[in-house]
């Protein structure tokens, strides 16, 4: 009863371009999804066992959580790249960056979130020529020292207000010292910002959705890099051996400053965390907070992505020493 | 792509899902991100169609970095795994975190009386069991054994997602059913003990419940305890 009527073949399937060959994006991305949909009881199988299912939930956990913020992050450094024009910049930073690095890390207090948001801003801060030194004070100190940070550790730590002032002045120190040594040591080269297309010829509106997908997708893929590395660390290494580190007190802030790096956690959430780590001294529960919202593997990755790898790998190690300094001296002053 | 990613965030953040993983706060501000990525996606192919009407043709201007690959991992793992909340894997290899709570607020004089494992365990431990005496209470978590056999009831405290989730354990004494499978639910009534043991992993202090009745219950909305971050 049926009468299929063959339809002839149209020109839109012949491929005109050399890009048809090559396989699009789209195209791997739906086979995938296909694939994993088909192999789906497998994979559950091998992900039941204990280890992998709190690996997976931590992973996935750090992921959903940071990724809200993440997009707060994109699209204010998008609005920057796209709508804020070089001079405003230019105009409302000191034109000395000596005086510029306190200056934009005194800013960072207004951008209330957690790292996440800072590593996209601070690279759209640098391509809208802001002093590198002081784009990279206001991104080593916008996580820690936001109200909401600020506030969440005041409630982690009732007994301590002190912590407060001394989370506040340590990451302020740390931060601008970075500055200040960035300035005098940092070259340009090891800066490698990846080549954003330019935005001559297009509306403001497609500029700016561009900007949005390519660094959400960017960034996005190398928080998924940081975020497998701490469930993995998460997962896998054992917690008891804290005990023996709590005992002497060097070995404790390096222990604490370590576990920072480490574990990734989030600045709103890190008070909470120090503030359990009962074993360990206020100096060493400060490092722990110092160090966490300026350096962990998650911003490690990000880093590297947004800056290029040459410049992490310099960057990261001198934030953790000035970090811990900063905060053993802090906490000697303060605590 | 980022629609996709757009739409599973809303679909965790719209459902109960998002719970497993980070605290209720958070859900206004997944639901945001998704929206974004969604808009995002629909602006990206608006602009793509524009541009190809044009007649310019010449595809699109930058590739995305092959690191984004990366991105579909989670996709993955929340479409079509749904990792559960963290259970007595974690809870047995992390110390308890109870810290002492600043106040013991008057109990209500329900009977028997519906406390927070957090909570019973705070009282019984730092306030030596003076609000509990003569009470019977009772605690909700989920049941690990430690490597000697020692059954606890288990609660996992949130701060910001599962990242941060700490255990907060009461050890389990009396009439304890005879079978215990780690990671059921229970619902456990029972009186105060001033009995205590040191963690294990921290030495953090472990109070005891001295049990009369023990029955399991569905897996609550939330699986985590968020008192500590309101």
């Amino acid at each position: 009863m049926a009468i299929v009527e063959e339809a002839p073949p149209t020109g839109e399937r012949t491929p005109q371009s050399p890009e048809a060959k090559r396989l699009t994006s789209p195209l791997v991305l739906t086979m995938l999804l296909l694939l994993m949909v088909l192999l789906q009881s497998p994979i559950r199988r091998a992900l039941s066992a204990p280890v992998m299912q709190s690996w997976t939930t931590v992973f996935v956990a750090v992921v959903v959580q940071a990724l809200p913020f993440l997009v707060l992050g994109v699209l204010l450094s998008a609005a920057i790249a796209v709508y804020v024009p070089p001079s405003f910049f230019a105009r409302a930073l000191p034109s000395r960056p000596a005086l510029a690095v306190p200056v934009a890390g005194m800013a960072g207090a207004v951008l209330p979130g957690c790292e996440c948001a800072s590593v996209p801003v601070a690279g759209a801060l640098v391509r809208r020529g802001v002093t590198p030194a002081a784009a990279l004070a206001f991104l080593l100190s916008a996580p820690a020292i936001n109200p909401i940070v600020l506030t969440a550790t005041a409630v982690a730590f009732p007994r301590n207000p002190e912590m407060v002032l001394a989370r506040f002045v340590a990451s302020l120190v740390a931060a601008c010292t970075m500055g200040w040594l960035w300035q005098r040591l940092g070259r340009t080269d090891w800066l490698r910002l990846p080549a954003h297309a330019p935005h001559e010829g297009e509306t403001r509106g497609a500029a700016f959705w561009d900007s949005v997908r390519h660094d959400v997708m960017h960034a996005g893929g190398f928080l998924v890099v940081g975020a497998m590395a701490a469930a993995t660390l998460k997962a896998v290494a054992p917690q008891s051996w804290l005990r023996t580190a709590a005992d002497n007190p060097a070995l404790a802030v390096l222990t604490l400053a370590v576990l920072a790096v480490v574990l990734s956690i989030c600045s709103e959430a890190d008070a909470f965390v120090a503030a359990s780590l009962t074993q360990f001294s206020l100096t060493a529960r400060l490092a722990f907070l110092v160090v966490g919202p300026m350096i962990d593997l998650k911003l490690f990755a990000m880093q590297a992505g947004t800056f290029g790898r040459g410049f992490a790998l310099r960057f990261a190690p001198a934030t953790f020493a000035l970090a811990i300094a900063s905060a053993v001296l802090t906490g000697w002053v303060l605590l | 792509m980022l629609f996709l990613l757009g739409a599973a965030l809303l679909h965790a953040g719209a459902t109960d899902l998002y719970l497993r993983y980070v605290k209720a706060g958070l859900r206004p501000l997944l639901l945001a991100a998704g929206a974004v990525l969604i808009v995002t996606a629909l602006a990206t192919a608006w602009y793509e169609r524009r541009r190809a009407g044009g007649g310019h043709g010449e595809g699109h201007a930058h590739p995305e970095p092959r690191v984004s690959w990366l991105l579909i991992l989670p996709l993955l793992a929340l479409i079509l795994v749904a990792p559960p909340a963290l259970g007595s894997y974690s809870a047995t290899r992390t110390g308890t975190a109870l810290q002492e709570p600043l106040a013991y607020p008057s109990l209500s004089a329900a009977d028997p009386l519906p406390l927070s494992v957090v909570d019973y365990a705070g009282r019984a431990v730092y306030d030596h069991g003076r609000t509990l005496a003569g009470r019977t209470v009772r605690l909700t978590g989920f049941v690990a054994l430690d490597h000697d056999g020692t059954p606890y009831l288990v609660r996992m405290a949130l701060n910001c997602c599962a990242a941060d989730a700490q255990p907060v354990k009461v050890g389990l004494t009396g009439h304890i059913p005879p079978v215990l499978q780690p990671d059921t639910w229970l619902a456990v009534t029972g009186g105060y003990t001033p009995r205590t043991v040191r963690d294990p992993v921290n030495g953090g202090p472990i109070p005891f419940l001295e049990v009369t009745d023990a029955r399991p219950v569905p897996t609550p909305r939330d699986p985590y305890d968020e008192s500590w971050n309101n």
